[in-house]
């Protein structure tokens, strides 16, 4: 791992070995295509066969001002040859586009990192934007890092001179320069990059060459610049992967095919009721364009009639689906309890971000886990998945179609803002290796005489699916109480008590269709369970995985389905001396585990919008284990990468 | 509506078992009483039709017709309603509302399922006060209703649902009243009108509201304070003594009288219900010094909602194939080989 190799001092890979994992954090104006050039490096660097991660980072603002703090953009990419869970933590090379990007980001620069600045950016106007008083690729302050600082503005402006264009638009090819000379440093394959943008300045043949001409000048910068010091051609070697198709995904990408793929498997049409919100929109977009998979979508004049449009399609017999984040999950909340009373199947996709209210659009939190399990008035229990990483997200999505039909109820799937930006490679599957779940709507009353009962609950608690339309069923359904089998209004004292039981034992139910919890790393008696849910998998993975080679009997136990929760996880926990959840909320899960096995389950609690870095992991890890040798007092060292390190409430 | 066959029907076919809950004498009664008998009118078929309803008093109307029914949440049936159209545009769909739920806190969902053009029929039963809730003034009452939350008179001036509907882009717009002999004319032509169709109903709340409509529904005033529009026919009302007659000056009805039925003379317009403008005057003429206009005030269809989302569906999946398979492949790949 990147973060786990000794420091020695100056010149990041002045060896000739290949590193076995590389972080390389883009960063600059939110305007200089930062997210593109992380993009496509990621796709470049899946095609060399590296497993990674990524993690985009970019300001709530479109365009902030140019050359401030707050409008800086960065992409982080964890590529190498073995197993990559997290976009890592700290990088080993920073690209900083400009003075603010360099302030914004160089905290997190492992010591010795190798920072790459362009120097026609660093004029007195820009440091002052960035509040630097003295320029700090000259005065001495980046001693601790190597520095590789050129003009590449002048340099693309001459790659690019031929093509005749303005200024303006001849800056904008910088960042196809420091692409070309980020792949030439990785040792990635150009063709790829030159294909993808021949295809993406199709209309503009000039604006085409000149990107691919910055490219191939980057490039050749690193090829044939006789540069000593810090830069260095790397190989690192592609990862061991299991054979087959793969393609790099999002998160967004991932929910969006598996909604389609869970109602292929269901045989339904889909319904999808969607309104702007970040970062939930990009499943709405996706999802505009794969009608022909009988995908209908709708644009609401508001989240209420998002939701409500997708619960009428339901009820008229298609699969429902609605998505959004935190603060539209707010405004949703009395339709899915109308779901809930009248048991239409529903899935509701919760991209979370930081909150409250409109708090961090476009970072990522696990802060909606209360609203999703309890968020809504009276007794209203609903199933709740949560993906833990991109490729995850298509099988959950899958799962929460299936537990919608089969159970007609609303489900909430929670992804986050940084599943859903953030991509890794995905073994693409086979649709035949898929399980259907084909739906069977009642279409005659049978047994009970002609009249419908559109309320009769089967052995597992689960009404009929009758759609308008079918001939000798009408019948009225809505949010008041209900009678048992017939639906009417009706609420005696006796009906509400059997029929709010009812519901809760049909969603309790569920948990028997699930399959039992697993640990994903470790045994199932140990000293410490940390027990996670969603994108928080990556760096709990990584963390146990090191403080399992230092010996620490620590294990993984990931949960995917929060609520109901696995039959077995409270005899599985049992099985641990402690429980450790970390959480990138101020403990939400800590509180239902504790409420549902009644365990004293320690909540690590981070709430900057950050992901959770492996290093502050292990270090909470460590602080349960004493006399480990390199341990004493769980001290590890402290990552700067994503502050502020969180606190652990009571080792 | 839609071209569907027809089905014979009577009006205790559209009857349910369910016992009627409004309080006696509430004109929500008479309302039910001619949707019942206008559907078999109608040719609907009860298997093809849903009614769709918010939250208050007019919002029980679904559980009373026997077809397909939702009861939904306070102001949102639209929305469900656009749900429902969408899936299946074979449905007959009927949203019941009333002041509060279709103009208050479900304005928004109003605005924007007319401005869509959902093929439906909206039946917007206004009694200008909140009934379930116990008598609270809506947004709807005139200046100086008292109710418990307006112990001294209501200060908010009221919004006019038929001006409002016309603003959203509404292209069919009617107004009745719950005894009126004419609602079941007026029912039909919103269910001929292919587009949504937008139909106010007065309707008498007799607890909290009582007789309110009763100065132009009364029938010492009824002739003398009720304008039917009929299109191509003059805007003539007390016995055709009176017309309204465009003042070009002010660009405005004026009511002018009409002599020995010589509405020409007079300088009486003719109802079209395909003029906008006309529209907009007609319901937003002061009551008072004119009548209420009531009929059909404006009819002229536009392409539906959910022909325009079929026809992008169709240009969208124009000569692709719905290979999952490939879907999931989609982007650059590569192939990590065995062994």
């Amino acid at each position: 791992m990147a973060t786990g190799r000794s420091e020695q001092g100056r010149g990041a890979f002045s060896g000739e070995i290949a590193p076995e994992a590389v972080v390389v954090r883009f960063a600059g104006d939110s305007g200089d295509g930062m997210q593109l050039t992380g993009g496509q490096f990621t796709l470049s660097t899946a095609l060399a066969g590296n497993d990674l991660a990524t993690f985009p980072d970019f300001p709530a603002e479109i365009r902030a001002p140019q050359g401030t703090l707050f409008g800086v953009s960065a992409f982080q990419i964890n590529f190498g040859s073995s197993e990559i869970t997290t976009a890592g933590d700290a990088p080993d090379v920073l690209v900083a586009m400009n003075p603010a990007a360099l302030k914004v980001n160089l905290g997190a620069l492992r010591p010795g990192g190798l920072v790459i600045a362009d120097t026609g950016e660093f004029t007195r106007r820009n440091l002052d934007k960035a509040k630097y008083e003295n320029d700090p690729l000259t005065d001495g302050s980046l001693a601790r890092w190597d520095v590789l600082a050129f003009d590449i503005s002048a340099l693309t402006l001459q790659a690019v001179k031929p093509f005749g264009l303005g200024n303006k638009e001849a800056l904008r090819c910088k960042n196809m320069w420091t692409l070309g000379l980020a792949l030439w440093m990785f040792d990635r394959d150009r063709q790829p990059l030159v294909d993808w943008l021949a295809a993406k300045f199709a209309k503009s043949p000039v604006l085409a060459e000149a990107n691919i001409a910055a490219l191939n000048a980057g490039h050749a910068y690193g090829e044939t610049a006789e540069l000593s010091g810090p830069l260095r051609k790397l190989h690192v070697d592609p990862v061991v992967s299991e054979p087959g198709l793969y393609r790099t995904i999002t998160g967004a990408e991932a929910i969006s095919l598996g909604l389609v793929a869970g109602a292929q498997l269901a045989g339904l049409p889909m319904f999808f009721g969607g309104y702007p919100i970040t970062p939930a929109s990009a499943v709405l977009h996706n999802l505009a364009r794969m009608k022909e998979f009988g995908v209908t979508t709708f644009q609401a004049e508001d989240e209420i009639a998002a939701i409500c449009a997708a619960i009428g399609a339901s009820y008229a017999g298609q699969l429902g689906v609605t998505s959004s984040s935190g603060p539209g999950l707010a405004l949703k909340g009395e339709a899915m309890g109308l779901a809930i009373m009248t048991e239409l199947p529903l899935v509701i996709v919760n991209s979370q971000r930081g909150g409250p209210s409109t708090g961090l659009p476009t970072k990522a939190e696990q802060s909606d886990l209360y609203q999703a399990v309890y968020g809504r008035n009276g007794d209203a229990p609903l199933p709740v998945i949560a993906a833990r990483s991109p490729g995850d997200a298509f099988a959950c999505a899958i799962e929460a179609c299936r537990i919608a039909v089969q159970f007609m109820t609303p489900v909430i799937l929670l992804s986050d803002g940084y599943i859903a930006n953030a991509s890794e490679p995905w073994k693409v599957p086979d649709p035949a290796t898929l399980t259907s779940f084909p739906v069977t709507f009642l279409e005659d009353a049978g047994e009970s005489g002609g009249k419908p009962l559109p309320f009769k609950r089967d052995d597992r608690g689960v009404r009929p699916w009758i759609r308008p339309g079918t001939p000798g069923l009408m019948h009225r359904i809505g949010g008041i109480e209900k009678a048992i089998d017939t639906g009417n209004i009706d609420y005696a004292p006796d009906v509400h008590q059997a029929q709010t039981d009812a519901r809760k034992a049909k969603i309790d139910g569920i948990a028997r269709t699930i399959p039992p919890q697993e640990v994903a790393l470790g045994a199932p008696c140990d000293t410490l369970a940390v027990v996670g849910w969603g994108s928080t998998f990556g760096p709990i993975h990584q963390a146990v995985r090191r403080s399992r080679r230092k010996g620490l009997a620590v294990s993984h136990v990931h949960v995917r389905h929060v609520w109901p929760l696995p039959e077995n996880l409270g005899e599985l926990l049992a099985g641990y001396q402690h429980v450790l959840v970390p959480e990138m909320n101020t403990g939400q899960f800590k509180t239902v585990l504790r409420d549902q096995f009644l365990i004293d389950a320690v909540p690590l609690s981070k709430t900057s919008g950050q992901p959770f870095a492996i290093s502050e992991l292990e270090a909470a890890i460590a602080r349960f284990f004493d006399a480990v040798p390199g341990n004493e007092g769980g001290e590890v060292s402290v990552n700067h990468t994503q502050l502020p390190t969180p606190e652990i409430e009571q080792p | 509506m839609n071209d569907m066959s027809s089905v014979q029907t009577t009006p205790r076919d559209w009857e349910t078992d369910q016992e009627v809950r409004w309080c006696p004498g509430c004109g929500d009664y008479a309302i039910l009483k001619a949707v019942q008998r206008t559907l078999p009118m109608l040719g609907a078929d009860p298997k093809n039709t849903v009614f769709v309803s918010g939250i208050g008093c007019s919002s029980r109307f679904p559980y009373y017709v026997e077809s397909y029914g939702f009861h939904t949440i306070h102001g949102r049936a639209p929305a469900f309603a656009t749900g429902i159209k969408l899936a299946n545009p074979e449905l007959d769909v009927w949203i019941v509302t009333g002041d509060g739920d279709g103009m208050s806190i479900g304005g928004n969902h109003t605005m924007h399922v007319l401005r869509r053009n959902l093929d439906c029929q909206i039946l917007l039963f206004n009694n200008e006060i909140y009934g379930l809730t116990k008598g609270q003034y809506s947004p709807t009452s005139r200046v100086g209703t008292a109710s418990p939350t307006s112990p001294a008179g209501s200060v908010d001036r009221p919004a006019s649902p038929c001006a409002f509907a016309l603003g959203a882009g509404a292209r069919f717009v009617a107004r009745s009243y719950d005894v009126s002999k004419d609602l079941p004319e007026v029912l039909k032509a919103a269910h001929a009108h292919k587009g949504a169709a937008f139909l106010e109903i007065f309707q008498n709340c007799i607890v909290y509201n009582k007789d309110r409509f009763d100065d132009f529904t009364a029938k010492a005033v009824a002739a003398e304070m009720q304008l039917h529009c009929m299109d191509g026919k003059p805007l003539l009302f007390a016995n055709g003594c009176k017309g309204l007659s465009l003042d070009v000056r002010t660009l405005s009805f004026q009511v002018v009288d009409v002599v020995g039925a010589d509405w020409k003379a007079a300088g009486v317009a003719v109802h079209d219900v395909r003029n906008r403008a006309l529209a907009h005057m007609l319901v937003e003429m002061p009551f008072g010094p004119f009548p209420m206009a009531l009929g059909v005030i404006y009819d002229d269809p536009a392409p539906t909602f959910e022909s325009g989302v079929r026809a992008e569906r169709a240009t969208m999946v124009a000569g692709k194939s719905a290979d999952l398979g490939q879907l999931l492949a989609r982007g650059q790949t590569w192939t990590v080989a065995a062994g």
